[in-house]
C-alpha cells in the first residue's frame, strides 16, 4: 500500500469486471457532456482513469440528515455500485460502512495516513463549531475536530449540500447549535496554510447526484477543481437559475402563472410564480441534469422551488409560498 | 487490542470503573460509530466476565435543534424543515407535519390527495425495508468473503429453488463473483475495509452468501429505479414536495404539462410491479433462507415487550381519516396478544417525554414527565469534553429523550405493527406470519426476537407492497371518472385561520410510531414537538430507571470477541435506528439557550 502506483488502474479494475471499451468511453463522454466540457474532454477523462488508481475517498458527516448520501445512492451516472468498485475506493462512509466502532475508525485513519495528501474528503452536514462542537461527536471526538484533522491531508474538499456549503439548516434561524458551513469549520487552517486542498460547494438540498460525482471526476482528470463562482460552486452546474431552463418559462413570458395547486393553469403546466417559486434567483441543475433518471424535478411535479442550493434560503421572508415579485 | 483497553476511562470515568478482562470484573465495549445506520449512535456495553452484557446504554450523539428552529415560521412551511430530520425517512416528517397543520385548522384534503400520499409513504416502506435488509443489515449475517468461495452453480441452483426470479443462472452468479474477486484482489476493499469476515458468529454457506451479495448489488440498481413514484408525485427524491392542503401535483391529461400524466401514472403502475416482484420473488425468500441458518436470534433480543402502532395508511378524508387505517394503531403490553389497547395522542397523562438520562433540563425538574404539547428542552451538556473515552451512564449520557406511554417503554416498528395485525385478527397477516413461522419450524413467541423483527419487516413489506396496487387503482379509477382534484384551497390563506389553534398528525413510519404536535398562534408556530420511532427504540432509561428497547434488548448478549461486537449490531440494526429523526429539541418559552457544562 506504500505506493499507489502498484495498484491497479481504475480502467484495469472495469476490465477485469467485464466492462467493455465501449460503454467505459460512452461514459466518459457523458461525464463530459455534464461538465459541459468539449468533446475532446471525454478523451482526457478516460486516459486519466486509463492509467489512475482509485483515489481514495474519505465522506465525514457532522449535522446531516443523510439526505445528501441517500441522493448519491440514486446516482444514475455513475452509479454507486459503479463509484466504489470502479472509479474511486469509498474507504469510509458511516453510513455504508461493513465494519462499526474501533474497526470503522481504524479505517478511516488509515485511509487518511496512507493517503495523507492525495484523498477526496467529503463533508455532509453542518458543523457546530467552538463550545458547541460537544453537540456532534462520533467515536468520542468532535466533528468539527474530525473535520479539521481529515482537512489537513486532503487533496480535495467537497462540501456536498447546503448544510455543507453555508450551514443550511442547523444553521437556520436562530442557529442554536451555533453551526456552519466547511469553509467556516476550516477558515483558520486555510489562512495559516494548514489546508491547501481546494474547497468546491456542491449546495442543494440534497445536491442533484451527477453534481456531486461530476466534480470529483472533473478533479480526477485534471488535477485541479473545475471553475467556480463566488460562493465557490462548480459553474459548469451552478452557472444557470432553475428558471432559465424551465419548461414552465414560456408561460411566465406570456404572464400565465398558476393560482393554486390544481387550477386549470397548473394542469396545464403555467408558470409557479405566484405559488411561490424561488427558480429566479436559484443557480442549480435541477432543470438540465433533472432527478431520479430526468423523471422529474420539483416544478414539473407542481411545487415551486424552494431555493435550496442558495444560502439562507430557510431564512428568506415571506418562506416557501410567500411571492419573490 | 480489545476495544475496553482502548477506550479506558481517559476522561469520563476513572479506568479503574471501567473494569479490564485482565481484573476478570466487568468491562465496558463501546461502540461508536454504529456504522449503517442514519447518524450518530453509541452504544455502551458493560459485560461480565464471561462477556455477557450486564447493562447497555444508547446514546445519540448529535443534536441540530431543528424545532427551536422552526418557531415563529409559517405553519405550511414546516413540512420542509421537519423532512430535513431525516433524509432516510424522507416522506415521513412531511407527511406528519401536513397532517398536524391540517388537524389544528379542520382542513379536509381531496381523496385523490389521500391515495398519492398513501403511494409515497407505500414506496417509502418498501424502499426503506429493501435497503435496510440489504445495505444496512446484512453485513451482520452475510460474509462477502465467503461468498468468494462459493460455486455459482450452486448458487444458481438455490436461486430456481426459491423463486422464479430470473436472474438465476450460475453465469449470471460467476460474473458477479469475478467482480467480487476483481475488488478484493485490486486490495482497495473500501467500505468493506476491516470487516469482520470469518468471524465464527457467520454461519451461511458460501452459496447462500453468494446469493446474499449478488442481490445487496441487485436492490442497488432497484431502489434507484422504484423510488421513481416520489420523483413523479413529488418532483425529487431525496426530499419529495408535499403541501399543506393536498398533493403539490396537478393532475395533467396533456403530455408533458406536468409530471403526472396519463404516461407517468402507467410508469407509476410499472414501478408498483416491481417493487412486488422484487419483494416476492428476492426479499421475502430471501429473509426465509437467511433466517433458517440463525434461528438462536430467534430467542434473543427481545427488549422491553411493549408495543406501539399510532395506524397508517387511510383510505377515507377529514372525519374519516383515522377510522379507516389499514394498519391499525393501539398497544400490545407485556407480549399479551389477547388484548389490543387504545391510545390516545392527546391526552397529557399518556405519551410524555421524560429527560432523566438526557443531556436537557425541565423547568419543572429534571424528575418530570411532560406531554409534547407541554414539552420542553433547554439543552444542557454535561457529558465529558471530547475527545472522550466513555460517558458517565449514571449521570445524562445521550440528546435522546425517553418517550414512555402510561410510564411504560415501548418498542415501535416493523415488530409492532405485525404484532397488532396479528393481535387484531388481521387475515392477511395471520397467514403470512403463520406460513412463513411454519417454514422456519418457529412459534409465534419467536417473533419477540432480533430475527422476529427482521422477519416481522419483511412480512410486512410484503402487505404493504400488495397493498399499493389496491391505492393505486383507487387512484386511477378516481381520474378516469373525472375527478382531477389534489388540491383544496379553501384555508390555504392563513388569513382564513382562527387566532389559535392546535394539533397532532400522526402516522406509521418505516421505523415506527411518529408523532407531531403543533400549536399555532397569529398563523406562526408557536410550539412544535416530534415524537418519533428512534425516540421511542433508541432512548435512554428513564426517571424510575427502566431501560429503552435498544438496551433492554442488547442485556444478556453475549460478545464472542469484544473486540468484533457483531452480536451488538445484529440487534441494534434490527431496529433500524434513525438517529437524526431521534434527537430534537424544542423549547416553547423562548429560552432556547444552549448550555454547555463541559467537565
Amino acid at each position: 500500500m506504500s505506493s499507489s502506483d502498484a495498484r491497479p488502474s481504475i480502467y484495469d479494475d472495469l476490465k477485469r469486471q467485464g466492462v467493455s471499451r465501449r460503454s467505459f468511453i460512452s461514459y466518459c463522454t457523458y461525464m463530459a457532456s455534464l461538465l459541459a466540457l468539449p468533446p475532446s474532454a471525454a478523451q482526457a477523462i478516460a486516459d486519466t482513469l486509463t492509467n489512475k488508481s482509485r483515489p481514495s475517498v474519505i465522506w465525514l458527516s457532522v449535522q446531516e440528515c443523510t439526505g445528501c448520501s441517500e441522493s448519491l445512492l440514486r446516482s444514475f451516472e455513475p452509479t454507486l455500485e459503479g463509484l466504489i468498485f470502479d472509479q474511486f475506493s469509498l474507504d469510509y462512509h458511516h453510513v455504508l460502512q461493513a465494519a462499526a466502532g474501533i474497526a470503522a475508525e481504524r479505517a478511516r485513519d488509515q485511509a487518511i495516513e496512507r493517503n495523507f495528501g492525495k484523498y477526496v474528503l467529503i463533508i455532509d452536514g453542518g458543523i457546530p463549531t467552538g463550545r458547541s462542537g460537544v453537540l456532534s461527536t462520533t467515536g468520542g471526538k468532535s466533528g468539527v475536530e474530525l473535520i479539521r484533522a481529515a482537512a489537513r491531508g486532503a487533496a480535495l474538499i467537497v462540501a456536498v449540500g447546503s448544510c455543507a456549503a453555508y450551514g443550511g439548516i442547523p444553521a437556520a434561524a436562530p442557529n442554536p447549535t451555533n453551526s456552519g458551513g466547511a469553509l467556516d469549520a476550516l477558515r483558520d487552517l486555510i489562512d495559516q496554510g494548514a489546508v491547501t486542498a481546494p474547497i468546491i460547494n456542491a449546495p442543494g438540498c440534497p445536491p442533484v447526484p451527477e453534481v456531486m460525482t461530476g466534480v470529483i471526476v472533473y478533479f480526477l482528470t485534471y488535477g485541479k477543481s473545475p471553475p467556480l463562482d463566488d460562493l465557490s460552486r462548480p459553474i459548469p452546474f451552478f452557472g444557470r437559475t432553475v428558471h432559465d431552463d424551465c419548461p414552465r418559462l414560456p408561460f411566465f413570458d406570456q404572464g400565465l402563472f398558476a393560482k393554486t395547486f390544481d387550477d386549470e393553469g397548473a394542469r396545464r403546466g403555467y408558470c409557479l410564480k405566484d405559488l411561490g417559486c424561488k427558480g429566479p434567483t436559484t443557480f442549480n441543475a435541477c432543470t438540465t441534469v433533472k432527478w431520479n433518471q430526468k423523471t422529474s424535478f420539483p416544478m414539473l411535479s407542481g411545487h415551486g422551488c424552494l431555493g435550496c442550493a442558495q444560502p439562507k434560503f430557510w431564512d428568506r421572508e415571506g418562506g416557501f409560498y410567500g411571492k419573490l415579485f | 487490542m480489545a476495544s475496553s483497553s482502548e477506550r479506558a476511562g481517559r476522561k469520563g470515568l476513572p479506568k479503574k470503573q471501567a473494569g479490564g478482562d485482565t481484573e476478570g470484573k466487568t468491562r465496558r465495549v463501546v461502540v461508536d460509530p454504529v456504522t449503517r445506520i442514519e447518524g450518530h449512535l453509541r452504544i455502551e456495553a458493560e459485560t461480565d466476565a464471561q462477556g455477557n452484557i450486564t447493562r447497555a446504554s444508547s446514546s445519540g450523539t448529535m443534536v441540530r435543534g431543528i424545532e427551536v428552529i422552526l418557531k415563529g415560521r409559517d405553519p405550511r412551511d414546516a413540512w420542509a424543515f421537519t423532512q430535513r430530520f431525516c433524509g432516510v425517512c424522507t416522506v415521513v416528517h412531511s407527511i406528519a407535519s401536513v397532517r398536524a397543520v391540517e388537524y389544528a385548522l379542520g382542513y379536509v384534503i381531496p381523496q385523490n390527495a389521500q391515495h398519492i400520499r398513501n403511494l409515497m409513504i407505500a414506496a417509502q416502506f418498501v424502499h426503506d425495508h429493501v435497503m435496510h435488509f440489504y445495505h444496512l443489515h446484512a453485513l451482520d449475517w452475510v460474509d462477502i468473503v465467503s461468498a468468494l468461495k462459493a460455486d455459482p452453480a450452486a448458487t444458481a441452483k438455490l436461486q430456481t429453488t426459491l423463486s422464479a426470479w430470473p436472474n438465476n443462472s450460475a453465469e449470471y452468479f460467476r460474473s458477479t463473483q469475478q467482480k467480487l474477486k476483481g475488488f478484493v484482489e485490486g486490495g482497495q476493499l473500501g467500505i468493506f475495509t476491516n470487516g469482520y469476515w470469518g468471524h465464527p458468529a457467520y454461519k451461511l454457506p458460501p452459496e447462500v452468501n453468494l446469493l446474499a451479495v449478488t442481490h445487496y448489488l441487485e436492490a442497488l440498481a432497484w431502489q434507484r429505479d422504484v423510488v421513481k413514484i416520489h420523483a413523479i408525485f413529488g418532483g425529487k427524491n431525496p426530499h419529495p414536495n408535499f403541501v399543506v392542503g393536498g398533493a403539490p401535483c396537478a393532475i395533467s391529461e396533456t403530455a408533458h404539462a406536468t409530471a403526472v400524466t396519463p404516461d407517468n401514472l402507467r410508469f407509476v403502475g410499472e414501478m408498483i410491479g416491481k417493487m412486488r416482484s422484487f419483494v416476492d420473488q428476492v426479499y421475502l425468500p430471501d429473509t426465509l433462507a437467511i433466517a433458517g441458518y440463525y434461528k438462536d436470534w430467534a430467542s434473543r433480543g427481545e427488549g422491553v415487550g411493549n408495543f406501539l402502532s399510532f395506524g397508517e395508511f387511510p383510505r377515507g378524508v377529514g372525519a374519516a381519516e383515522r377510522t379507516t387505517l389499514r394498519i391499525p394503531p393501539g398497544v400490545i403490553l407485556n407480549r399479551d396478544l389477547s388484548k389490543v389497547m387504545s391510545v390516545d395522542f392527546e391526552d397529557p397523562t399518556e405519551i410524555q417525554e421524560f429527560v432523566a438520562h438526557s443531556w436537557y433540563d425541565y423547568s419543572a425538574g429534571k424528575q418530570t414527565g411532560l406531554h409534547p404539547y407541554d414539552g420542553e428542552t433547554n439543552l444542557n451538556y454535561t457529558g465529558p469534553t471530547p475527545p472522550y473515552e466513555q460517558l458517565d451512564v449514571d449521570q445524562s449520557y445521550s440528546w435522546i429523550k425517553s418517550p414512555r406511554w402510561k410510564g411504560l417503554p415501548m418498542e415501535v416498528g416493523p415488530l409492532a405493527r405485525v404484532l397488532i395485525l396479528y393481535a387484531s385478527g388481521d387475515r392477511a397477516t395471520r397467514g403470512l406470519v403463520d406460513h412463513s413461522l411454519g417454514r422456519l419450524d418457529l412459534p409465534v413467541s419467536a417473533l419477540f426476537s432480533t430475527l422476529g423483527r427482521i422477519a416481522a419487516r419483511t412480512l410486512e413489506t410484503k402487505l404493504i407492497a400488495d397493498e399499493m396496487s389496491g391505492m393505486y387503482d383507487a387512484l386511477i379509477a378516481r381520474i378516469a371518472s373525472g375527478d382531477l382534484a389534489t388540491f383544496n384551497d379553501l384555508l390555504f390563506d392563513p388569513s382564513t385561520w382562527p387566532k389559535q389553534a392546535r394539533g397532532v398528525g400522526v402516522m406509521e413510519a418505516p421505523r415506527g410510531a411518529l408523532a407531531h404536535w403543533v400549536t399555532i398562534e397569529d398563523r406562526r408556530i408557536a410550539n412544535y414537538q416530534a415524537v418519533v420511532p428512534s425516540t421511542w427504540n433508541a432512548g435512554p432509561r428513564d426517571t424510575a430507571g427502566r431501560e429503552g428497547p435498544y438496551e433492554a434488548a442488547l442485556r444478556g448478549h453475549r460478545l464472542h470477541d469484544p473486540a468484533k461486537p457483531i452480536e451488538i449490531l445484529r440487534t441494534i440494526h434490527s431496529f433500524d435506528p434513525c438517529l437524526a429523526c431521534a434527537v430534537h429539541v424544542v423549547d416553547p418559552h423562548g429560552e432556547e439557550l444552549v448550555r454547555v457544562n463541559v467537565l
